[in-house]
């Protein structure tokens, strides 16, 4: 350490403070996010009603509007922007590409496929649609990576390819939308834009099992996802398992993106943009995940909180995301682009 | 060998090959098919008609339920035949101005772009006549042109096939969002829309066949016009210019009309994707890259593989209809997976 030039020391010092400034800024953020939509709302409830209702006590009013509408609706919001940011930053930096979200790429489009025809066609419900967009999404994550193979899987190919059965899926997405009775339209919408309307226990607590098995994984396999930026044959020398690596990853980031999409929908661009707003935020040369998962959940929770009560009508999350979301892309498809880089 | 190279075979190269028939056999056979198409399409459906039904029907008095499930078929096959053919020709036209093998006015955000402007007028500005939406399509699908092109085109090596379908996808994903976000505080607009977005010929009358004719008849000629231009094109922006080609205005000529053709195409039928994709790589296949003989073939392949499409729709779930946008986005999309495995691969 001593050998190195003290700029460099410095840079990295620097660069290490500017992350663990960051960090603890946008968890601050989450937190407040958190607290406020528990406590906004047509009532106003004060920081100790909410706590005490969380702890248990009976508070009249209280128990029922923070406990049982407010609490599922901020911890779904909570874990399914965290599950979108870090599955799709995993994504984007395993393939090398700020556009190769899940998003983009027809791996949500997969599970809401298989949950609205679960729901519509074979009258599923509960923990049997989220099984069943697990699957399905597992499923076509396989299959484009089966149909991007040749002689090893290319990046840009495996995201036209993505492109390709997005689109599919999409259509059968909008097939069954039309067969669905106007009755069943707007909950339908759900798995086209996705919202936090339908929160309650029963959704959050698997995807908070599935959070707690993926995460864990993923953080383990930071370092080789990290290293497999510079390319396989690199990562290889530099002792990365590739294929194995890839394997374990793409499998818990399908798991985090499916589960949330089955619970939440799915909520459109969250996937796609947390990676990037972590990249600016926390700076170069680090891994994103945990960034990314925190910027997803303030995302998320902020726009449902716009979405509910700051403009006239009462808007699900996913169009407030979709709305905001479409200029930052655009901005950042003209700045990658431009520079030609990646993340 | 890069992507534009291997799409922009030149002409020459074409026509020197041997061909086990000639390309104008290869014509009238489309034509012939087409013909055979229409017919099937008059005579299959949900209800299941004799041949004096079917006679009764399309010589205009109906006098049974039969009769008149034929009479009603009758729009409906025209408008798959002129819309097939719309999207068909805006592919080919596509493709070669932007020298890239997956350009199609769907994947490219062009269709979902004339989507938000028609939700957009009817929710904004109180839109009601179809007329006025054929107006306002055009003029969305002609600005979400513009800006995927122009996001496709930012950075070093200009446009390249990946960036042009990723700006087209995310562009698709944006308006697409916009598009709820509009929608969903006016059920009655959504209920109507959702029919709208699938993309299909089922509700053809007459009137709106009458409305969208002239203007895909004037965007037709100047398209297939501008076969020679596109020719020249593909043998790159300097030697087309060497041979006295004005780039810019081919460019600007042929992307008008394939942008007026599936704006049009868009606002009668709704968006229906893969057409324009599929439709030229097959032409290509039995024609050659030669766009005096791609560009009419593209045309009736168009219009042959939508009728064809909307019977299928209509035979597939009896005693329910899948809508033609759905069979060409099922059929269409492994076509566009085997095309990416073939050609996006050697490229990088």
């Amino acid at each position: 350490m001593s050998t190195l030039p003290v700029a460099l020391v410095g840079g990295r010092r620097r660069r290490a403070s500017r992350r663990r400034r960051m960090l603890a800024l946008l968890g601050l953020l989450v937190a407040l996010a958190f607290a406020a939509s528990l406590m906004i709302g047509h009532t106003l409830y004060g920081p100790v009603d909410v706590i005490r209702v969380i702890v248990g006590q009976d508070v009249p009013g209280a128990s029922f509007t923070v406990g049982d509408l407010r609490l599922p609706r901020a911890a779904l919001g909570l874990l399914a922007g965290v599950a979108f940011g870090m599955g799709g930053v995993t994504f984007q930096t395993m393939l090398r590409n700020p556009l190769a979200a899940p998003d983009v790429i027809g791996i949500s489009s997969g599970a809401s496929a298989a949950g609205v025809f679960g729901i519509v066609v074979l009258g599923l419900s509960g923990p049997a649609v989220s099984l069943v967009a697990v699957v399905a999404a597992l499923g076509v994550a396989l299959l484009i990576y089966v149909l991007a193979w040749r002689d090893g899987v290319v990046g840009s190919r495996l995201v036209l390819i993505g492109i390709g059965v997005a689109a599919m899926l999409d259509s059968v997405v909008s097939w069954v939308l039309v067969r669905a009775s106007q009755w069943d339209l707007q909950a339908a919408m759900r798995w086209l834009t996705g919202s936090l309307n339908a929160a309650s226990w029963e959704l959050v607590v698997p995807l908070l099992v599935v959070l707690l098995f993926a995460v864990p994984v993923l953080l383990a396999q930071a370092r080789p996802l990290e290293l497999l930026q510079l390319g396989d044959d690199a990562a290889a020398a530099l002792g990365v398992r590739v294929e194995r690596t890839r394997l374990i990853v793409i499998v818990s980031a399908v798991l985090l993106i499916a589960c949330a999409t089955a619970a939440a929908g799915p909520i459109a661009f969250v996937a796609f943009l947390s990676g990037p707003i972590a990249a600016r935020s926390v700076g170069p040369g680090t891994s994103l995940l945990v960034p990314a998962g925190l910027v997803g959940a303030l995302v998320v929770l902020s726009a449902d909180q716009l979405g509910q009560w700051a403009l006239g009508t009462r808007y699900p999350v996913g169009v407030i995301t979709g709305a905001l979301g479409a200029p930052f892309l655009v901005y950042l498809l003209a700045r990658t682009h431009r520079s030609g880089g990646s993340l | 060998m890069s992507l534009a190279q291997q799409l922009g075979r030149p002409a020459a190269v074409g026509a020197t090959r041997r061909r086990p028939v000639g390309r104008t056999t290869v014509l009238l056979v489309a034509l012939a098919a087409l013909g055979g198409a229409a017919v099937l399409s008059v005579a299959i459906g949900v209800r299941t008609v004799g041949w004096h039904d079917i006679a009764a029907g399309v010589a205009g008095h109906p006098d049974s339920v039969g009769a008149a499930a034929v009479a009603k078929r009758l729009p409906r096959t025209v408008l798959a035949v002129i819309v097939g053919g719309a999207l068909g020709l805006a592919g080919a036209v596509m493709q070669g101005v932007t020298r890239n093998p997956l350009a199609d006015p769907a994947l490219l955000g062009v269709t979902s772009g004339s989507a938000l402007a028609v939700v957009c007028g009817i929710a904004f500005f109180g839109l009601t006549a179809p007329s006025s939406y054929l107006v306002v399509a055009i003029l969305g699908a002609a600005l979400a042109a513009a800006v995927v092109y122009a996001i496709g085109s930012l950075g070093r090596g200009g446009h390249t096939p990946l960036k042009l379908a990723l700006a087209g996808a995310a562009c698709t994903a944006a308006f697409s969002s916009l598009v709820s976000a509009v929608l969903l505080p006016r059920i009655d607009v959504m209920n109507q829309f959702r029919f709208w977005q699938i993309g299909g010929v089922g509700g053809a009358d007459w009137d709106r066949i009458a409305m969208v004719a002239p203007l895909l008849t004037a965007a037709l000629l100047v398209g297939l016009s501008s076969a020679r231009g596109l020719d020249a094109l593909a043998l790159g922006d300097d030697a087309a210019a060497a041979l006295g080609v004005r780039v810019g205005r081919t460019r600007v000529h042929a992307g008008l009309a394939a942008i007026v053709l599936c704006g049009s195409a868009t606002a009668v039928a709704g968006p229906i994707g893969f057409v324009g994709l599929v439709v030229p790589h097959l032409c290509r296949l039995l024609v050659g890259s030669a766009h005096r003989w791609l560009l009419p073939l593209s045309v009736l392949v168009g219009a042959l593989l939508l009728t064809l499409a909307d019977v299928l729709g209509r035979v597939l779930t009896r005693p329910a209809e899948l809508d033609v946008g759905i069979v060409t986005a099922v059929l269409g999309a492994p076509f566009f997976i085997a095309l990416v495995r073939r050609t996006a691969g050697r490229a990088r």
